[in-house]
Order: C-alpha cells, then sequence, then structure tokens
C-alpha cells in the first residue's frame, strides 16, 4: 500500500469552507446494473444529519461536513490523519429517477442508490436515518 | 580523428562502479520517499489527557464485530477486515477505490496500559481508544522533609 492509499486525498479544486479546514475527496466505489447506479463513499465522521446530497441536472455533488474531530480536554501529541470535510462531484451519464433515490450512512459510509429514468428534474435529496 | 580513450584510462574506468552504486542508492532512497507499508494502516493520531492515551483512528465501514483491538503491556494492537460488498450477477463495478482488505496495526505508547480499563468506541466510521496508564506507573508526587 503505498502512501495515497494511506492518506486522505485533499479537494484542492473544492470552494473554500467559511470554517478554516480542509476538503477532502471521499474515496467512492461505483456500481451499477441496469435499473440503477449505486455509490458507496468513504466518509469516516460524518452522519446522516451532516451528509449532503445534491443532483442538478446531471451534476451529482455529495458534500459532509466532519465536526472538529478534537478529542475533548485533550491535546494532541502526534498526528498521522488530518480532520476535515469531504465533497466530491460527479457527472452522471445515465439520468436518475430523482424520486426514487435513497440515501443513508452507517460507520461513516454513505450508500446511495441512484435508480435510472427517462426525466431529468432539479431536486434536492432528502438522507434517510441510517 | 583524435579521441581520449575514456575507457582505457584506469581512473574514469574505476570510478564508474562507484557512480552506478552511488545511482543505486540514491534510486532506493528516492523511492522509498513518502512511501508506507501496510503496517502503517490505519493512520492513527494520538491524544493525552491526564496521563491517559486515546488513539483515535478513521476505519469508515467496519463492523465492530470484524475489529479486534488488544493491549500487551504498552503495545495497542489494531487488527480487521474491511468487507467487500458482494455484487450480483448482473452488477459490474464502474469505479473502486474504498481499501479492502485486512489491516493489523501495532502503537507502542510511552507508557504501560491499565489494560483492564482500556475503553473503545466505534462511531461514525471512526475508533476511539481510551488507554489509561497504569496506577503504579503514574509519575509519584515526593514530599520533601
Amino acid at each position: 500500500m503505498v502512501e495515497k492509499d494511506i492518506q486522505k486525498t485533499e479537494n484542492v479544486s473544492a470552494t473554500e469552507r467559511i470554517r478554516n479546514v480542509k476538503t477532502f475527496v471521499p474515496r467512492v466505489d461505483i456500481y451499477e446494473n441496469k435499473d440503477a447506479l449505486f455509490l458507496l463513499a468513504d466518509m469516516p465522521g460524518v452522519d446522516e444529519k451532516t451528509v449532503d446530497i445534491e443532483l442538478e441536472k446531471n451534476v451529482l455533488t455529495i458534500t459532509g461536513r466532519v465536526e472538529s474531530g478534537q478529542v475533548k480536554d485533550a491535546t494532541m501529541m502526534y498526528s498521522e490523519y488530518e480532520i476535515g470535510d469531504y465533497e466530491r462531484v460527479f457527472t452522471l451519464s445515465d439520468e436518475i429517477d430523482r424520486d426514487k433515490i435513497i440515501a443513508n450512512v452507517k460507520n461513516g459510509v454513505l450508500r446511495l442508490e441512484l435508480p435510472k429514468a427517462e426525466k431529468v428534474k432539479p431536486k434536492k435529496i432528502t438522507i434517510q436515518a441510517a | 580523428m583524435f579521441r581520449p580513450n575514456l575507457w582505457r584510462d584506469r581512473r574514469v574506468v574505476g570510478t564508474i562502479p562507484d557512480m552506478l552504486q552511488m545511482q543505486r542508492e540514491m534510486n532506493r532512497l528516492f523511492s522509498a520517499m513518502g512511501q508506507k507499508s501496510t503496517q502503517d494502516y490505519p493512520a492513527v493520531n494520538i491524544w493525552e489527557k491526564n496521563g491517559t492515551a486515546v488513539v483515535t483512528t478513521e476505519l469508515p465501514g467496519i463492523q465492530p464485530e470484524k475489529m479486534d483491538i488488544s493491549v500487551t503491556g504498552d503495545t495497542i494492537t489494531i487488527s480487521g477486515t474491511v468487507q467487500t460488498e458482494i455484487l450480483a450477477e448482473n452488477e459490474t463495478y464502474l469505479r473502486q477505490e474504498r481499501d479492502l482488505g485486512s489491516f493489523k496495526r501495532n502503537i507502542q505508547l510511552p507508557f504501560q496500559v491499565d489494560a483492564q480499563a482500556v475503553e473503545a468506541r466505534y462511531e461514525k466510521g471512526i475508533l476511539m481508544v481510551t488507554l489509561p496508564r497504569v496506577k503504579e506507573d503514574l509519575p509519584k508526587k515526593i514530599k520533601i522533609k
């Protein structure tokens, strides 16, 4: 395993946050069958309240907000990884049925099910509790 | 045309193996730079709070049962397996970036850990292990007579 696999990749192109935090690219797995696209994104530190998914035309944006990774009343002695928000944008080739999108977050992994469809209408997606 | 034959000059020939050796050495150094082995996965942050160490690490998508934490003396071992999503026959991967497989990491702390009092919590894909110091190992206050 090389370092890039161990460390999170910083999302340099992401728009800057107002809070002074870094933005990382969540690692994803995407697979499909004839009816739907499935997306799994590693976003440790987020839950269903702090993830935001938006589908505008065929552009899918995933953002995750991570509360400061500080351990209460403790001082950091040694650090190998950094904590920050997540952002990643995908252009989807298949048209997605927005009303049937299913999203949930479990153990810091976002799972999205994007059923394929005909019509394209912008809509914000709400997240189900894990 | 006259050209001094470098290969016949003993002084030059003698330095070539040295140069090659040096180049090999440099290549090794530079290729190893920034590279980490599996032993360094997962990356950890270590915190300190009144003689207690807190180790945090990001391990998204692991079932807590698949994780193993053990403490021996001053060393903590975190190991586990990240499960693969088993795809149905008609499903195909378009992209696969997430880390999969098993990992094991040993972390040595600068003190003996009270193994009985170790606590671990797994939340939102982040593992947090609290490791208190053994009482006998705590610094003792000495009174001056």
